[in-house]
């Protein structure tokens, strides 16, 4: 029974990491460098729901898509600002950019709303007892949300033009570049998924737990976990690689120490290095 | 006035010329073949023609209009299709995906096209739902022209459209260029293959160290003894 | 005036213990181009190791074992250099972001060992009374420089030697490095293990100059941000640059606290977020105006591709 519950939170945990692997994977396999502030973009997010859960009295779930409009809009600023002026360089001037960016981000959240803890709702939510197993409602929420974005990413990617110019530049960016596919407007489209993504799934975790200018920092590893364990560049591989992760670090819980669950994704990660680099479906290296 | 005419270009990657003073010149409906030795700056012609290498002096003109250093998505809406040697499909996307993405800068319907291409390329309306990456090599030729052919281009270039084919697609290869040429496409295109490529050539340039040493058609080349010797090994 | 002078020791001390960092960074990914976001996790195994080797016995945590200075010192670059050789095992033959990535992922759990694992580290309390080399600041400040000078020798003349000719062909061009039958991944290892053993020899001297350590002082990201900072403000690839810049951005960072800490009491907790996105504005500026940094580094005739 401990073993089904810990599922139950392993797929809380998977959707949320999901969420954020997808734009680490897009932003990786078309920009070609680690997003360092992908994670605090997440506390971002979170934070933008609060402002509307607090100040509207709104619903977090109802504040959702305004955080992640919020959030791409920032993702935009910071790369018309700074990323797009450092792309001519190497990739990995982006990722010491980024390291920077996800400590301005996280000084400039604590400075807005403080250092301190905060909730979307204070109060018990009476969980539901499905078969035995503790089920919050809010759980219920968290991974149904997940599972319309995921969908509603997979149906951008294959239905609409953009989408599918956003896997051609991810799958071979010279050819983009002479097939005609404008670089800077497709680069545009994917700060927006990348960002309103990591929003949704810091909104999630704030729903899961409280907020703290560090939520998403904590999660940072175990999201490129994710999307190193999907493959790099594949969004698809991100969701199998986020479940994998989020369940192997609940599960872990059993012979672990709880705060040793990073430490589970990242022994994962490491390991998928090692022996497939490539991740499970044969991504990037 | 011809229809693509280059004159006298200089350029390359960067401080160092590869082009100097390269002079090109095709006829609308031709098909043009580019040949020299390794390093004679064959691919690099094309690539300026196409924008992707800086030209530094002198003017490339197609149908009279100067499109010297434009960058390749204006040179794909002016009608000119680039298909580069390798890595020249999106090998995750099916082949209908790689068709729709050569259409990217097209906001009209795209079907009658994409029928055009199927009728050029029939095996290719067969395999429509495959991934690229997961085709034979004659079949990702296809692709990439097909993907090339989905803007209607007036002149359509080839960088070693035959490279790494079996003998077998290498004749299928030829035999796709001479059909799409036969819609009217101006082709431009770079061959390892001399031989083969100057028998269906009407025009055959041979480059060396950057500068246009031999023009003449295709099956005058063959003939002249000089540029066998010097450049078609004998 | 006597407070000013104690200042300034302390300042320069902090200062020199840094640019022990900066070097060994510099090492990595000045010479070497590798990316290590975990400078903070090397330096924690170095100070603990240094405490723990020479501290009194105590009941608190593992040890101490009361043994000398230099053995502390010495056991310190070898432990960091260990755990340099467990993350590099396996990533040097991948692209720098997957480094960036383990490395960042050893650092938080060499936190959360700090944190958790009482036996070994006391946990949150920390450990108390490591002794010092020498008794008074200014002699501590003495065995600070003298470090600094000895680690900025060996490693400027790595820097010249063949082997350090080596790494920077890595840098540049890896593929005509393996076409020349050398082993890279080898030669990444080599670079990546000592400096890392040369951050764990600046945690080292962090502990002995503060005779006390704690989890809180190893913040992976500010402990390791800071440092990467000074390293591209000063010119990566540059010793001396390397160590302008240390000077400079921990005066700016020393500064910052001077000037907040005249802010209301009510802004005290958020002043620390101001500075630090200060050094991450001063980060983006340098990047974008000034991306060799100070001093750019000096480039010897390596026959790069396009030198002709």
């Amino acid at each position: 029974m401990e073993v089904l519950q810990l599922l139950v939170y392993g797929v809380v945990l998977g959707s949320i990491l999901t969420l954020g692997a997808i734009g680490v994977s897009m932003i990786f396999g078309i920009l070609r460098f680690a997003h360092f502030a992908h994670g605090d973009m997440m506390t971002l997010g979170a934070y933008f729901g609060l402002v509307f859960v607090a100040g509207a009295g709104i619903s977090p779930l109802a504040a959702l898509p305004l955080a992640m409009g919020l959030t791409a809009g920032v993702a935009i600023v910071v790369d018309q600002t700074i990323y797009r002026r450092l792309r001519r360089t190497q990739p990995v001037i982006l990722l010491i950019s980024s390291f920077g960016i996800a400590l301005a981000l996280r000084s400039l959240i604590q400075l807005v709303w403080g250092p301190n803890s905060e909730v979307y709702r204070s109060g018990i939510q009476i969980p539901h007892r499905v078969f035995g197993l503790v089920v919050k409602p809010d759980h219920l929420w968290i991974v149904c949300g997940a599972v319309g974005l995921v969908v509603a990413v997979h149906l951008f990617l294959t239905r609409t033009k953009m989408g599918k110019a956003m896997r051609a530049m991810s799958d071979n960016m010279d050819l983009a570049l002479v097939t005609g596919i404008p670089a800077e407007r497709v680069i545009m489209g994917t700060w927006v998924l990348g960002g309103a993504m990591a929003a949704a799934a810091g909104v999630f975790l704030g729903m899961d737990t409280r907020l703290h200018p560090t939520i998403g920092w904590g999660v940072l590893l175990p999201v490129f976990a994710a999307a190193i364990l999907g493959g790099i560049g594949k969004p698809y591989g991100a969701i199998a690689g986020g479940m994998v992760i989020g369940i192997a670090m609940e599960l872990s819980t059993l012979v672990l120490e709880p705060t040793y669950k990073p430490a589970v994704a990242f022994a994962i990660m490491v390991a998928m290095l090692v022996v497939r680099p490539s991740g499970l479906f044969g991504g990037r290296t | 006035m011809s229809f693509l005419e280059v004159r006298d270009i200089y350029g390359g990657y960067g401080g160092l010329d590869i082009l100097r003073g390269t002079d090109l010149t095709v006829e609308r409906g031709e098909i043009a073949v580019i040949v020299g030795p390794n390093g004679a700056g064959k691919s690099t012609l094309m690539k300026a023609v196409f924008g992707l290498v800086k030209v530094r002096q002198g003017r490339i003109a197609l149908d009279g209009e100067e499109i010297a250093n434009q960058p390749p998505e204006r040179m794909v809406r002016r009608g000119v299709g680039y298909v580069p040697q390798e890595r020249n499909v999106f090998p995750t996307m099916t082949v209908r995906e790689n068709l729709e993405m050569g259409a990217y800068p097209r906001s009209d319907d795209i079907r009658p096209a994409m029928d055009r291409v199927f009728d050029l390329f029939p095996r290719l309306a067969e395999r429509q739902g495959q991934p690229a990456g997961l085709m034979s090599g004659g079949e990702r030729q296809m692709v990439a022209m097909g993907r090339a052919l989905m803007m209607e281009p007036r002149l359509l270039m080839l960088d070693e459209p035959t490279a790494g084919l079996s003998p077998k697609f290498i004749g299928q290869t030829f035999d796709m260029i001479r059909r799409v040429n036969g819609l009217g496409i101006t082709l431009l295109m770079v061959e390892q293959n001399a031989r083969q490529a100057l028998e269906i050539a009407h025009r055959g340039l041979v480059l060396a160290m950057g500068r246009k040493r031999y023009e003449d058609s295709g099956p005058n080349l063959l003939a002249n003894r000089e540029v066998a010797e010097m450049f078609l090994g004998g | 005036m006597e407070g000013l002078i104690g200042y300034g020791v302390f300042f320069l001390t902090m200062a020199g213990i840094y640019a022990v960092l900066t070097l060994g960074l510099n090492l990595q990914w000045g010479f070497t181009g590798q990316f290590n976001i975990g400078v903070a996790g090397f330096f924690a195994v170095g100070a603990y190791t240094s405490a723990i080797v020479t501290a009194p016995d105590s009941a608190a945590h593992l040890g101490g074992f009361g043994l000398p200075f230099p053995i502390g010192v010495a056991a310190a670059a070898v432990m960091s250099g260990l755990a340099a050789v467990a993350v590099g095992w396996g990533t040097m033959r991948l692209r720098t972001d997957y480094l960036a990535i383990a490395t960042i992922g050893i650092a938080e759990i060499i936190r959360h060992v700090l944190k958790n694992e009482d036996w070994l580290t006391n946990g949150v309390r920390g450990i108390p009374g490591i002794p010092r080399p020498v008794e008074t600041e200014l002699g501590l400040l003495g065995v600070v420089i003298g470090f600094v000078i000895l680690v900025y020798l060996l490693i400027e003349r790595a820097r010249k030697s063949p082997w350090g000719r080596v790494l920077r062909a890595i840098r540049e061009n890896e593929n005509a490095v393996m076409a020349s039958g050398k082993d890279v991944a080898d030669f990444r290892l080599q670079a990546f293990v000592v400096g890392s053993a040369i951050m764990g020899l600046g945690g080292a001297l962090y502990a002995h100059f503060t005779a006390f350590i704690s989890p809180e002082a190893f913040d992976p990201l500010y402990g390791t941000f800071l440092i990467w900072v000074m390293l591209i403000a000063g010119g990566s690839g540059n010793n001396k640059g390397a160590l302008l810049g240390t000077l400079v951005i921990w005066i700016v960072w020393s500064g910052s606290e001077i000037l907040t800490s005249r802010l209301p009491v009510e802004y005290v907790t958020q002043a620390g977020a101001l500075r630090v996105l200060l050094i991450g504005v001063i980060l983006q500026v340098i990047l974008l105006y000034r991306p060799e940094g100070l001093l750019p580094e000096e480039r010897p005739r390596l026959g790069r591709p396009g030198d002709g």
